[in-house]
């Protein structure tokens, strides 16, 4: 039943990834990517980290991939255009691609002899605990710093995001509640005797 | 095959789950029918109208003529619509409001799939609702469902935070993920619901409960934002979009989206009662009257947290009826400015409480 659910989640992982570069529309691309995130979650959940599994939906299917597709549906992207210039960047590409590659054969050799796929994986926590309170423990006690630091990095960018694009604009009129409701009836009427013929004078 | 070692095996498990889904969602779709109902007659009473009251006794059977109705109907595709993610949106919508009722605890054991991580579980899934709204916008290719299905991605985006916010402070209190602890931890009456602070209520135990009161309606106010209800029902102003994200869909396309919305609305009641309401506790502790485990007392359980969902869908019900629609950048407003603060403070209270209030109670 694993190994069944294991292939089936794997095949539409890779097969969706692949989509999603040779996709023609865009907005068909971000559908095929979000595709992959979700089984991905799956094979997550077979591995029994279902708390990973739950944030990669949460953060990255349910926030990150909507804003994604988001723009990519305001967009007007002229396919054609784009693949005009395919065959000037392909060497590039390819060596990028390559290189990448390479890269990830090391990494995942690296992994499969030395790592947590060889059997030495790191303290294992007693089976009664979930895997939420022990993935709290270690990163509120050995990398509580690191975690901190990460959030500050994520601060720092939202800040610098905000005042790359805010813009002070003096000629919009915006609602300003506070003052909407504190507004009382002396404030706004004033009542004036007018007498005939001179009319109201400011 | 009667060996008892079937139903403990790979298969028997399978089908016994299956089973146990199929109850849960039948017995949804046939309360959805007569909530739909309620629905439409508490909207009629608030305008001195009749509501539905011709098909069956009282009406009762409207939802039911309804649905015949829709399935019946031509399905009309516009010819410039992306036909493939026209067709997948409503499915869509409607399979996922069914998955989030695997990990509803309905009576004390009553629950399909009891997962340590249901409440993210809940969440995750709850999230993933907005794409059926914005592949329909889109794959429509018409101006206003795209419209609407943009603004029902920056709304349900915005509303998500905060009520993720809402349900730490849940979590903090319960100290578990786990639907059924959380509703476990609230049994022996209504002082010790979460909406009340969640027991301990003398001495600094006292600061929980306004805290908690608030969360429990900024959590309702932030729900009907979540499932597009008036008065945060931009996504489909009629006024505005003609019928938003809906305007090119049809008959059984069109009924699938509707009861999704349905059942996501229900299950927004049923989270409330579950993480505020006490899920299926009785507010006056019954344990010393019918023994806990007995069939009477899963039943009892049962008919109290139906009582708890059919009030909150009643909450919901009065909300459409009475309060006017919200202007775009004031539900913005009060999404960004007003709740994201409010509840992170209030997580900041409750987790100063859990850790520091024990030393001092």
């Amino acid at each position: 039943m694993l190994a069944i659910a294991f292939y089936i989640l794997a095949a539409v992982t890779v097969v969706s990834g692949a989509l999603v570069i040779t996709a023609r529309n865009p907005v068909h691309s971000v559908l095929f990517l979000i595709l992959a995130f979700f089984s991905a979650a799956g094979l997550f959940v077979l591995m029994g980290a279902e708390f990973l599994a739950m944030l990669l939906v949460v953060v990255y299917v349910g926030a990150v991939a909507v804003l994604f597709l988001f723009v990519v549906m305001m967009l007007d992207v002229d396919f054609t255009k784009l693949r005009q210039g395919f065959a000037n960047y392909l060497p590039i590409g390819m060596v990028v691609g390559i290189l990448l590659l390479i890269e990830l054969i090391m990494i995942s050799s690296a992994v499969a002899q030395r790592g947590a796929a060889a059997g030495k994986s790191p303290q294992v926590y007693g089976a009664e605990m979930s895997n939420i309170e022990a993935i709290g423990r270690v990163l509120y006690t050995d990398y509580v710093y690191v975690f901190q630091a990460a959030g500050l990095v994520l601060l720092v960018a939202m800040i610098g995001a905000i005042v790359l694009t805010l813009q002070h604009r003096t000629y919009v009129k915006r609602q300003d509640i506070h003052t909407q409701v504190t507004r009382r009836r002396k404030d706004a009427v004033a009542i004036v005797k007018v007498k005939t013929g001179e009319g109201i004078k400011e | 095959m009667t060996d008892a070692n079937f139903w403990a095996g790979p298969w028997g498990w399978t089908i016994i789950t299956i089973g146990q889904a199929l109850a849960v969602i039948v017995g949804v779709m046939v309360s959805l029918a007569f909530l739909l109902w309620g629905d439409r007659k508490v909207w009629a009473g608030v305008q001195m109208r009749k509501g539905p009251n011709v098909v069956g006794p009282f009406g009762l059977m409207q939802s039911f003529a309804d649905f015949f109705k829709f399935v019946l109907k031509e399905v009309i595709i516009p010819a410039g619509a992306d036909k493939p993610v026209f067709l997948i949106a409503p499915l869509l919508t409607f399979v996922l409001a069914f998955m989030s009722w695997a990990v509803i605890p309905f009576a004390p054991g009553w629950v399909v799939s009891n997962i340590n991580v249901g409440i993210l579980y809940l969440f995750a899934i709850s999230s993933l609702g907005v794409y059926g709204i914005i592949m329909g916008g889109w794959a429509s290719n018409s101006k206003y469902p795209f419209l609407g299905g943009l603004r029902s991605a920056a709304q349900m985006v915005s509303y998500e935070v905060s009520l993720g916010f809402i349900i730490i402070t849940v979590v903090l209190l319960a100290g578990s993920m786990n639907l059924s602890d959380i509703v476990n931890k609230q049994a022996g009456g209504i002082w010790n619901w979460n909406f009340l602070g969640g027991g301990g209520l003398l001495g600094l135990g006292i600061i929980k409960l306004p805290v908690m009161f608030g969360m429990m309606v900024m959590f309702y106010i932030s729900a009907l934002a979540e499932t597009n209800r008036p008065p945060f029902d931009l996504p489909e102003a009629e006024s505005e979009l003609v019928a938003g994200y809906q305007v090119e869909y049809s008959s059984t396309p069109y009924l699938l989206f509707m009861i999704g919305e349905y059942a996501n609305i229900v299950l927004m009641c049923a989270m409330i009662t579950i993480l505020f309401f006490g899920g299926w506790q009785s507010p006056i502790p019954m344990d010393s009257i019918i023994a806990p485990g007995t069939l009477a007392y899963t039943l009892i359980s049962l008919g109290w947290f139906i009582v708890k969902v059919v009030f909150w869908f009643i909450m919901f019900a009065i909300a459409k009826a009475i309060v006017p629609r919200y202007r775009y950048d004031q539900l913005m407003r009060l999404g960004w400015k007003v709740f994201l603060p409010l509840s992170l403070v209030a997580v900041v209270i409750i987790a100063a409480y859990q850790v520091f209030g024990g030393n001092f109670a």
